[in-house]
């Protein structure tokens, strides 16, 4: 068959000077036949948004397509003049770009932008392109089809918008679509709901596409076929079914190993809790209630954590999990110091800790440690890595010039850095290389426990293991411990002793790692481990079958005051009980708390059937 | 290791952070630096190299013509117009930098202060700066002339306290953007008052917009101080002084006298020079900023 797309030679350089180039995809060809999905997948760097962006024939700034020919179908695409592109993109090819908050205008409703190219393009005049957005709406699943279009974008949840930059991007009919790591930003569960509705579409419509991400097991669902890359050169490529069975490069095993399998119940983890139970406290979290606004009888205007009792041991890691808006942050921010709590309190070692840091003493907060989630935030970008590292040295124990200097070395060395980094500015580092200065930050304060709010989640699955490697290695050589709050389970299983399952604000479930992945547990905790993206084909059609049963999924989260919070989203809720009564907490096993009002036996019995 | 993956593209971040000079003048912003540092630098020697005294009657003539004797002529009253433009730019250029000086201080520290001390303290500062901006300028600095009557010191303070309103402004509205921002919470997080926040988080980052706005608030300041002078209310005279100037030998114009031209063409030939720099810079610091959007 005549393929729709053909890349030939590739070549795309950077400027890094005065006429001076650096390529960073170098000699790539490939080929896409009508209708097929292909993956680009490879680590931040490996040149996979630039390849995507040359088949719109556009580079980014600073960069140019050195060599190389691009042809749709037998269109010459690197030959076109500005207004042949224009008429190319959002006509024939569509990008879909990872954070549908940023491509939608607020100021616009979702029908004009989702029409806007067709119209624009002269594709179909508004009535046909309005009646084509509300057919698209359809058949993504979204809700209210017929009166979306009118609505803006703040009032659709951010897995609808996701779906919707679909539609938009699927609108004038193109004959190829790129997506740019559409489902990288998205909790599990609302990951799941948009890659079933992309993959829907896509066979539907025949529509092409060039899928770029770093997750192999999200690409094992959609691609027909793979194109590993490393550093802008072609490592591999092959179909969906070889390449995950039977990858023949080695950095393509290696991309796989860094792919997390599902957590699954080892039995190492129990002896690990077992020698941690002996160990005391460090923090304890007793019957806390926070929120944000004004705070009138224990209670804030908007309350976003209820009831919440938790502790933390001394070398352990207590993992705490929940999509998106369930408080975790929160959580840290109140054991932080940095939002005073509503009601409840927080216990360091033996005493209670003030709420807001101004009240707290510099020994106390040197103690506990916060490392924010987006390192490329959480770093002065206008101090050098040496003050960065240097302040809490200065601050919490007076060290100056040569011994300081020492430390901060020191401490570069424990995050796995040169020292000669201590001269950079943040901008000049990678991901990675910054949360590791963000972790070192922390360190330098020798804290007794480190609060870690999802800090690899903005790290690609490598980079994120990486860290992950660090952090066990810190907590065996140091004692630290960590309260490790993350959206993805299979990270917080790899690594926590204890789990802590939040949603919406309120704990359903607790306790050892085992237990928690073991039987029984709450229905809220099963959906996130049937969420957990498997690294085989298939599995997403299993999957979304078995959750026929668990329907619901595109309901949205509701922050309420009475029952429990998971009812209308729980398929076996007991209506006039779970809508009405909070749930009682039952305990399977000492130490393992699940707040349902099933039994037990129940929970059990739900759980064997899928 | 993540490390060796990434060793391509951090080279080429790093060497595009090396090639990229901290600020490139174009041809316009070169012209900019060319006009003002003369101005400077005749605020600096003017005085030695002027011919005359700028208060001496030198010629008999009202409004004589430029020739050999008087480069730039005469005024009206016969002093060396070239002596006095030359003293003028030391008071005139010195007068509006230290009323600038004065409301990015006071400006500022106000700004940084209502958008960190708390929402009670922002309020009260708010109010105050808004009852000021609800004023024209100019009708606002004729009111404390009259009150207090027209010295240096207070034309210096009054200029520098109504222009610190749009500092206040600006300043606040980036200490809020700024304050949300991780690494200030991490700061508070750490246990740093609020001066520490202030110096060291704040204001490096906001230092970019900032100079820009110097440049912007100078030409105001130089245009305000000179606009009073001409109205008869900053700069007495004879005092040399540009606006002054401007207004001493305004009826020369009738005559076709060149006496007022050229006081105003030296501010005018500042105000375009400085605004050229300052086009420059923020130019590019948005080029800047749009790239990394990108």
């Amino acid at each position: 068959m005549q393929p729709l797309l053909r890349v030939e030679n590739l070549r795309v350089e950077a400027r890094v000077g005065p006429k001076r180039y650096a390529p960073i995809v170098k000699d790539v060809s490939f080929a896409i036949a009508p209708g097929e999905v292909l993956a680009l997948i490879g680590e931040s760097g490996s040149g996979k948004t630039t390849i995507a962006l040359a088949a719109l024939g556009y580079s980014r700034p600073g960069c140019r397509i050195a060599s190389g020919r691009i042809f749709l179908e037998e269109t010459d695409v690197l030959s076109m003049d500005r207004e042949s592109l224009r008429k190319l993109r959002g006509g024939r090819i569509s990008y879909l770009a990872q954070s549908a908050a940023a491509t939608f205008n607020p100021a616009l409703t979702i029908g004009e932008q989702v029409t806007e190219s067709a119209v624009l393009h002269g594709i179909m005049d508004r009535e046909a392109a309005d009646a084509r957005a509300v057919d698209l709406y359809r058949r993504l699943d979204l809700p209210g089809a017929d009166s979306l279009g009118r609505r803006y974008p703040h009032q659709v949840s951010g897995g609808q918008l996701q779906r919707l930059m679909a539609a938009m991007a699927l609108c004038s009919s193109p004959d190829l679509m790129v997506l740019d790591e559409p489902t990288t930003a998205l909790d599990v569960t609302t990951q799941i709901e948009v890659l079933g509705a992309f993959k829907e579409i896509i066979r539907d419509q025949g529509t092409a596409a060039i899928y770029v991400t770093h997750d192999l097991a999200v690409v094992a669902q959609i691609a027909d076929r793979i194109l590993v890359l490393r550093g802008g050169d072609v490592m591999e490529m092959g179909d969906t079914g070889q390449i995950v069975t039977n990858p023949a490069h080695q950095y393509t095993r290696k991309l796989m190993a860094a792919t997390r399998p599902p957590p699954r119940v080892t039995g190492d983890a129990a002896a690990a809790e077992e020698a941690v139970q002996q160990e005391p406290p460090v923090i304890q979290v007793k019957d806390l209630t926070a929120g944000y606004g004004r705070i009138t009888n224990g209670k804030a205007a908007a309350t976003v954590l209820w009831d919440v009792d938790t502790e933390v041991k001394k070398r352990s890691v207590l993992g705490v999990i929940g999509e998106s808006g369930c408080g975790k942050s929160t959580l840290a921010r109140v054991v932080a110091g940095l939002l005073p709590a509503a009601s409840g309190e927080v216990w360091l070692d033996d005493h209670i800790l003030a709420g807001g840091v101004a009240d707290r003493s510099l020994e106390e907060l040197q103690r506990v440690q916060i490392v924010f989630q987006m390192a490329d935030v959480a770093l002065n970008p206008r101090q050098r890595i040496g003050d960065i590292l240097g302040r809490p040295l200065e601050l919490y124990h007076g060290l100056k010039g040569a011994q300081r200097d020492k430390r901060v070395a020191e401490l570069l060395a424990m995050v796995e850095l040169p020292g000669s980094f201590s001269s950079r500015y943040p901008e000049e580092l990678s991901g990675g290389q910054k949360q590791r200065i963000n972790l070192a930050r922390a360190l330098g304060a020798n804290p007794e426990i480190i609060l870690a709010d999802e800090v690899t989640s903005a790290l690609d699955t490598i980079v994120g293991a990486a860290v992950i490697e660090l952090l066990e290695g810190l907590r065996e050589r140091l004692g630290v411990s960590y309260m490790f709050i993350s959206h993805d389970l299979s990270t917080v299983a790899s690594f926590a002793d204890r789990i802590m399952v939040l949603y919406a604000g309120r704990v359903v479930e607790d306790g050892s790692t085992d237990d928690i992945l073991a039987l029984p547990s709450h229905p809220y905790t099963q959906l996130l481990l049937s969420s957990v993206p498997e690294l085989r084909q298939g599995w997403l059609e299993d999957v979304t079958q078995s959750r026929a049963a668990l329907a619901g999924i595109a309901r949205e989260v509701e922050l309420t005051e009475v029952g429990c919070p998971f009812y209308p989203r729980c398929p076996i809720a007991i209506d006039g009980v779970c809508d009405t009564t909070p749930a009682p907490y039952r305990e399977p096993v000492p130490g393992h708390r699940i707040a349902c009002h099933r039994e037990i036996a129940e929970l059990t019995e739900f759980e064997r059937e899928g | 290791m993540s490390e060796n993956s990434n060793d391509a593209t951090q080279e080429i971040g790093l060497a595009a952070a090396d090639a990229r000079p901290l600020f490139q003048l174009s041809l316009m912003g070169k012209v900019g630096v060319g006009i003002l540092g003369f101005w400077i630098l005749v605020a600096l020697v003017g005085p030695f190299l002027a011919p005359y005294d700028p208060a001496d009657f030198v010629s008999d003539d009202s409004f004589g013509p430029m020739d050999a004797t008087y480069w730039l002529g005469t005024d009206y009253i016969g002093r060396d117009i070239l002596s006095r433009v030359l003293y003028g730019a030391r008071l005139t250029m010195s007068l509006s930098f230290m009323a600038t000086v004065l409301a990015f201080l006071v400006g500022i520290g106000f700004g940084f202060t209502a958008a960190l001390a708390g929402p009670r303290t922002d309020m009260v500062i708010s109010r105050i700066y808004d009852a000021f901006l609800s004023m024209p300028t100019i009708m606002l600095g004729l009111l404390v002339i009259a009150a207090l009557g027209s010295s240096i010191p207070v034309l210096v303070i009054t200029a520098g306290l109504i222009y610190s309103c749009g500092l206040y402004r600006i300043a606040r509205a980036l200490a809020v953007d700024i304050k949300v921002m991780d690494f200030v919470e991490a700061a508070r997080a750490r246990g740093e008052r609020l001066p520490w926040i202030i110096t060291r988080e704040i204001l490096p980052n906001a230092v970019v917009p900032l100079v820009s706005e110097f440049g912007l608030r100078l030409v105001f300041s130089i245009l305000f101080i000179s606009g009073l002078s001409f109205l008869g209310l900053g700069v007495q005279p004879p005092t040399a002084d540009w606006g002054v100037m401007v207004r001493e030998n305004l009826g020369g114009l009738v005559y076709g006298s060149s006496a007022a031209f050229v006081p105003a063409a030296a501010i005018a030939s500042l105000t375009v020079g400085i605004n050229l720099i300052v086009d420059d810079f923020s130019a590019q610091r948005g080029q800047e900023i749009a790239e990394e959007m990108i």
